[in-house]
């Protein structure tokens, strides 16, 4: 019964966001990216932990992984819709050291990707994978959002509706 | 009128995510009895872990024709085969992907890449996407090394800890965890964890 109540809960409030529509037109980059910042792990962890007033959306994706292409411009579209409610979107590519040139900077150029693109590049996956979240298979696409007060991790793929919907989650006092 | 679409739109974007979120954390785990399946090899011969009557156990991974780092791996999975299945553990390779969210990914494609990587071992088609979701199979390439005897999962995980580069390889997991069965002793490490591709269904 409690379960059934708080799933009506959730469909209200979920009809309450959607109705909310953000028409916020970040002005598009121009430039031409050259070449990525590679960090391991130890570098890319203190961006895992901030303890701002940001609400930080990490996603985990490759160039070669059809699934995260697919949603990469809900990404884009949410870091754009909320870059004035201190929302960032940082997108971590396993891509291959070797196709960085080839592949994820072209990536970047065609499709005009306007978040902060890094590359993880870090051996003993079987360490990081872990101390980013324990529930992590290793599987991508996977996001992690995040604020100082609560952090929540998905080994899933996104629809937009579904990513505005978490992120509301944070955005909520 | 418009807001009445959204409203419409939105409420079956909810009963969607809702009735369908499935999750493979209810997939096997280390020490978990599995069930025999029978699944069709690139051969056209079905295959079941029963038909293997002297084997002491199989080193089951699930693994595809167009995940890089499965494609990756392929040279270390056929060496896994060479060094283990005259020991009594065989490989047996499992497609998860349903070739219509994963083009390349379907039977004849397999045949092809069996035949180009010259692949000793069997490499089974999961058609319909059922045996995957048991094992809790995440990605591909995902290792689960299990006994014959008791059908017991002794190992969950990558193949060893370098998944993309074979040339820094430190660790070998599964094959620490195939010689600690042989010599009968006690796996050091029972999981790991790697980068993979998600398994692709529709």
């Amino acid at each position: 019964m409690n379960h059934k109540n708080l799933l009506i809960l959730l469909f209200i409030a979920f009809l309450i966001s959607c109705n909310k529509e953000k028409s916020t037109t970040a002005e598009v980059k121009k430039i031409t990216v050259t070449t990525i910042k590679t960090v391991n792990y130890k570098q890319l962890q203190p961006l895992l932990e901030k303890k701002d007033d940001t609400i930080y959306v990490i996603n985990f994706w490759a160039t070669w992984c059809a699934p995260c292409v697919k949603e990469l411009p809900y990404f884009e579209k949410l870091g754009a819709a909320y870059s004035s409610r201190n929302v960032k979107v940082l997108l971590v590519s396993l891509d291959f050291p070797k196709q960085v040139k080839s592949k994820l900077i072209p990536f970047i150029n065609d499709h005009k990707i306007q978040s902060e693109v890094v590359l993880l590049d870090d051996v003993n996956e079987d360490i990081w994978i872990q101390a980013i979240d324990k529930t992590w298979s290793g599987a991508l696409p996977a996001t992690l959002i995040y604020n100082k007060n609560k952090r929540k991790f998905y080994e899933q793929t996104f629809d937009y509706e579904t990513l505005e919907n978490e992120l509301n989650q944070f955005l909520k006092p | 009128m418009k807001t009445i679409q959204k409203i419409v739109l939105c409420s079956v974007v909810f009963l969607i995510t809702t009735a369908f979120t499935t999750s493979t954390e209810n997939g096997y785990k280390v020490g978990d009895a599995i069930e025999d399946f029978s699944l069709k090899n690139v051969d056209g011969k079905m295959v079941s872990l029963s038909d293997y009557k002297k084997a002491k156990g199989f080193i089951i991974i699930f693994t595809c024709n167009m995940c890089p780092y499965s494609v990756a791996n392929e040279d270390r999975i056929n060496a896994l085969d060479a060094k283990y299945k005259s020991k009594g553990y065989p490989v047996i390779a499992i497609n998860p992907n349903d070739p219509k969210a994963s083009k390349g990914d379907g039977f004849e494609d397999m045949i092809v890449r069996a035949k180009e990587k010259s692949f000793s071992f069997p490499y089974l088609f999961d058609e319909g996407q059922k045996v995957y979701p048991k094992f809790g199979a995440s990605k591909t390439p995902h290792v689960f090394i299990v006994t014959k005897k008791e059908m017991k999962v002794k190992y969950i995980g990558a193949i060893d800890n370098s998944s993309k580069n074979p040339d820094a390889v430190t660790e070998k997991y599964v094959e620490n965890a195939v010689d600690a069965l042989l010599a009968g002793k006690k796996i050091e490490k029972t999981e790991t964890r790697a980068i993979g591709c998600t398994i692709k269904v529709l």
